[in-house]
């Protein structure tokens, strides 16, 4: 069996099992560490976005669309090589983790925005006419209503986000797909790379079927 | 007497189309204001600039309680004594209603946990919901909605309660048990301004009818002089359509 002896190697992936696990904790900061930062960053976007002084408003949406369309690639590159042009050298970890979260920050503000917006005018109008402050409207009133549209296209934005850490081994970060890359050098043999892409969907796969299913149970009307 | 509400020259246009066109009214503490006129008129308008939920013109003033309603700091305090129960009720759908009732004092007066919760459940048990406290408002039918909306809005002890349209949203066998709540409340002396279509209600309870159209006052008076012995065209043409119907 040629094709198990290349790609299914169970000796080389023993061997490289216990690299892809510190690929896979570096992948899981690395992650966790993004998408938390992103969706503060996000939250804070979108508030500007939709409440502050129009030239606030503006930059923040300026902000949203170039790095939505900035591939993350290059401002991994970057920020990872061209910034200490100018005096700033972030390591490895910090480069992946400011791109990871600059970029997740505009999608999460757009997911945001528009979840604020299916808020019912009503439910503002009731708050004014109670005397709630805008800080007490939102924490209490818009916010916890708009979590429940946002949480499957945040879980979404998150699935990204960690799929994203793969680029980080670009800029010699030792994640999950840099391991399977240097165990394949070693052993001369492409399973640990098959063990890694394993790895990912054993971890995502999950949580792709949870999107689904959050999706299907906030959609059915009860909000 | 300048009365806890007093409006003067009040305007507001959409654009071009003027919604208001100057209107002078006072109302007095206690007072029952009945706002009755076709759709379109500005009667809800009207009432909607009392706590600002619409801006209006900057040459018109209203006060609240001697407090001018103007954006700024004081406009919190104006909103926290006028209390307001809306057409599509407007509850909070991810609070029970015990919670809905409790959240303003909490929150703009600073009333404590089992303050606003005890005071919460004296108003449900007035309003006749004190069994669903622990429900969620989707849960209730739309008359029941409506009355814990007057429960939320009662529980910031307003000076002024405004009803836009209360019962306009519900099945008609659930207009009865608003209409109820709404009398029983302007017997305990509160100042209320009620846009509604319900002219039953506004004969049985107004101390005054203020009918409207295109804007502006066209008659005002006792609710028998409104409803029996309407002098202008205008008001006269109104009841006739709804009244004989």
């Amino acid at each position: 069996m040629e094709i198990f002896d290349t790609f299914f190697n169970m000796e080389v992936l023993l061997r490289a099992f216990p690299m892809l696990m510190k690929g896979l904790w570096v992948m899981l900061q690395l992650g966790l560490v993004s998408i938390v930062a992103g969706l503060i960053l996000g939250l804070g976007l979108a508030l500007v976005r939709l409440y502050a002084p129009r030239p606030a408003q503006l930059m923040a949406r300026v902000y949203i669309d170039v790095f939505r369309s900035l591939p993350l690639l290059v401002l991994l590159i970057i920020v990872y090589y061209a910034l200490p042009f100018v005096g700033l050298r972030l390591s490895p970890f910090w480069s992946a983790m400011s791109a990871l979260t600059l970029v997740s920050g505009a999608y999460t503000a757009e997911i945001y925005r528009a979840g604020i917006q299916a808020i019912p005018h009503g439910q503002f109008e009731a708050s004014a006419a109670l005397g709630l402050s805008y800080r007490h409207t939102m924490v209490d009133v818009i916010l916890p209503q708009a979590v429940k549209i946002v949480i499957p296209p945040l879980t979404n934005n998150s699935i990204n986000v960690i799929k994203d850490t793969a680029l980080a081994s670009v800029v010699a970060m030792p994640d999950l797909l840099k391991q399977a890359t240097q165990a394949q050098a070693l052993a001369a043999n492409p399973s640990p790379l098959i063990g890694a892409a394993v790895i990912y969907v054993m971890f995502l796969w999950p949580a792709v079927a949870a999107v689904s299913r959050l999706e299907r149970r906030f959609g059915a009307g009860e909000r | 007497m300048s009365g806890i509400v007093s409006i003067r020259n009040l305007r507001k246009s959409y654009g071009t189309f003027e919604a208001l066109k100057g209107i002078d009214l006072d109302i007095a503490e206690g007072e029952v204001v009945c706002v009755v006129g076709p759709s379109g008129s500005g009667k809800s308008t009207l009432i909607r600039c009392i706590n600002r939920l619409e801006d209006f013109a900057r040459e018109s003033t209203i006060t609240v309680d001697g407090i001018p309603v103007q954006p700024g700091p004081a406009l919190a305090k104006v909103r926290a004594e006028v209390g307001m129960v809306f057409q599509s009720f407007n509850l909070f759908p991810h609070l029970t209603v015990r919670r809905n009732v409790m959240l303003a004092p909490m929150r703009v007066r600073g009333t404590s946990t089992a303050e606003a919760a005890d005071r919460a459940d004296v108003l449900l048990r007035r309003v006749g919901i004190y069994e669903q406290a622990d429900k969620y408002p989707a849960f209730l039918s739309g008359g029941q909605q409506q009355r814990v909306a007057i429960a939320r809005a009662l529980a910031m002890e307003p000076r002024v309660m405004l009803f836009d349209e209360p019962t306009s949203a519900l099945d008609p066998e659930m207009v009865g048990e608003v209409l109820d709540v709404m009398k029983q409340l302007a017997g305990t002396g509160v100042t209320m301004i009620v846009v509604t279509h319900e002219m039953g209600f506004a004969r049985q309870v107004a101390d005054r009818v203020l009918f409207m159209d295109g804007g502006e006052v066209i008659e005002t008076g006792p609710p028998e002089q409104i409803f029996s012995n309407p002098t202008e065209a205008r008001t006269q043409y109104f009841l006739s359509a709804v009244l004989n119907h």
